[in-house]
């Protein structure tokens, strides 16, 4: 309990061009391996804060703060331009909804992988290689594959790339929007194993976006319902899905199927 | 000698508002008043619906109470759950409260012996001795060795049981709550959880617990506490 956060959201807010409302008044803090999930239906605002949080989208009002190496508490969007490159090639990781814009699809799944890895400094050819594969292997891709395309790769394994390529920087914090979005549910629960496996062993912490309320129950520590762009409830991730208090979130839970 | 207060429920009262059912209400127990000292057992009574469970939920914050205190002892100080930040809700389960359901909430893929072994690594034991602490459980629940490796998610209600026990005693937890943690065993198993259950009660644990079988209940509880006394007015 006396380590430090790792990522501050402080009344975290975006309007876009013509006053639509994205996200309003969001806070919440992160610490190491914590694991914190969005919930809500489309256009509640989650990937807008998302993109807040992961500094793509600067937020109108508010501010972002993360732990940065050396230099404790920062505010993500006065890093400089190169400043903020680095955190996202080294710290952070990126899980996209579409694989496609995580990787770079002309390039094989090892060169993917590797070209990360000169990011945070590899130069020799022979280790990255070496690196590549183990890391592909650990996201159970066969080795014989290694050099192809992704596009060539089902859409779970263009999933499994991407985070092998996001871990061979050792990153601190990860962000997931619908990981599991689109893939079969045999294919789901593979790499709901592999993310698991991340932020349980890796100590990985994660914001996870996704409508998917067994995501969450799986992979989060702590929850929050948005609505209209607000957080409308927040707690622990059994406790919203067991007790929800607000009368949205009662709605959303109990619109689940049960399997 | 009087043991240390570990558990102490004061004035806990849970109404649940149902918003989809256009605000309706549903009291379910009323100021309830309980302490649970280390080394007791203290079983919940009362009719079916009385709220037995949904107070057992209570004080593991998995339910959030509408009034009242759920003070437990942790790292030496008396907190009260019900009010602690998130992260201070999830040090206290890691550290201090165990919880065993009636129902395993199985994940796919994930082998017999890793889910009860994970409880122990989570508490921070390495994963070797975690793994052998789990396989000595889940030997002397006898559950049979080639499902150990195998995800429970096609295991009988009995064997998940066992899994679920062993996830639950693989610690010695200070507070342990048990939903009925013996329904769906045979003879012989029950006597192995009753077991397991008298053991952590030894090590100091203060345990509640909510157990329909009367000879268990009679072997594990030093006093019962009946819920449906606290009968909500509605």
């Amino acid at each position: 309990m006396s380590d430090a956060p790792l990522l501050e959201a402080v009344g975290v807010s975006h309007t876009y061009a013509g006053g639509q409302v994205g996200c309003a008044d969001v806070d919440f803090t992160l610490y190491p391996g914590e694991v914190l999930g969005i919930v809500g239906e489309s256009g509640s605002g989650k990937s807008t804060l998302l993109s807040c949080l992961s500094g793509a989208l600067p937020p109108s009002r508010g501010h972002v703060r993360f732990a940065v190496r050396g230099q404790g508490m920062q505010d993500v969007f006065q890093l400089s331009e190169p400043e903020r490159r680095l955190l996202m090639r080294t710290d952070w990781g990126i899980v996209h909804q579409n694989p496609r814009d995580g990787l770079r699809m002309s390039v094989s799944a090892g060169g993917n992988v590797g070209e990360r890895l000169m990011a945070v400094g590899a130069r020799h050819y022979g280790d990255i290689r070496s690196e590549a594969l183990d890391r592909l292997g650990r996201v159970e891709i066969d080795a014989e594959r290694v050099d192809h395309l992704p596009r060539t790769f089902s859409g779970g394994m263009q999933q499994r790339t991407q985070i092998a390529r996001i871990l061979v920087s050792q990153p601190r914090l990860v962000f997931m929007d619908e990981p599991t979005g689109g893939l079969d549910v045999s294919v789901q629960a593979r790499l709901l194993d592999l993310l698991r496996g991340l932020v349980r062993d890796l100590g990985v912490a994660a914001v996870v976006v996704t409508h998917d309320l067994a995501v969450v129950r799986l992979l989060s520590d702590r929850l929050m319902v948005m609505r209209q762009g607000r957080v409308v409830e927040s707690g622990l991730t059994d406790q919203v899905l067991d007790d929800p208090q607000h009368p949205y979130s009662q709605l959303l839970v109990s619109s689940v199927l049960q399997a | 000698m009087t043991q240390e207060l570990m558990l102490q429920v004061q004035d806990l009262s849970k109404t649940f508002t149902l918003h989809t059912q256009g605000g309706a209400t549903l009291p379910v127990f009323d100021r309830v008043n309980l302490a649970v000292e280390a080394g007791r057992c203290i079983a919940l009574t009362g009719a079916s619906g009385a709220g037995k469970s949904t107070l057992l939920r209570s004080l593991y914050a998995n339910y959030r109470p509408s009034s009242g205190q759920v003070l437990v002892r942790h790292r030496d100080a008396m907190i009260d759950l019900t009010g602690a930040e998130p992260r201070l809700q999830l040090e206290i389960r890691r550290e201090t409260i165990g919880y065993v359901s009636q129902f395993l909430r199985v994940i796919p893929r994930i082998p017999a012996e890793e889910i009860v072994a994970e409880a122990a690594v989570a508490g921070g034991i390495d994963n070797a001795e975690a793994l052998d602490a789990a396989r000595a459980l889940l030997q002397r629940l006898n559950l049979p060795e080639r499902l150990w490796s195998v995800p429970p998610a096609t295991f009988s209600g009995g064997e998940q049981q066992r899994v679920n026990i062993a996830r639950g005693l693989i610690r010695a937890f200070p507070i342990l709550l048990l939903d009925e943690p013996t329904a769906s065993l045979d003879a012989e198993n029950r006597n192995v959880a009753v077991a397991l259950i008298m053991e952590a009660k030894a090590k100091g644990a203060a345990i509640v617990a909510i157990c329909h079988d009367e000879t268990v209940r009679a072997e594990i509880a030093d006093a019962v506490f009946d819920v449906s006394a606290f009968q909500a007015a509605a």
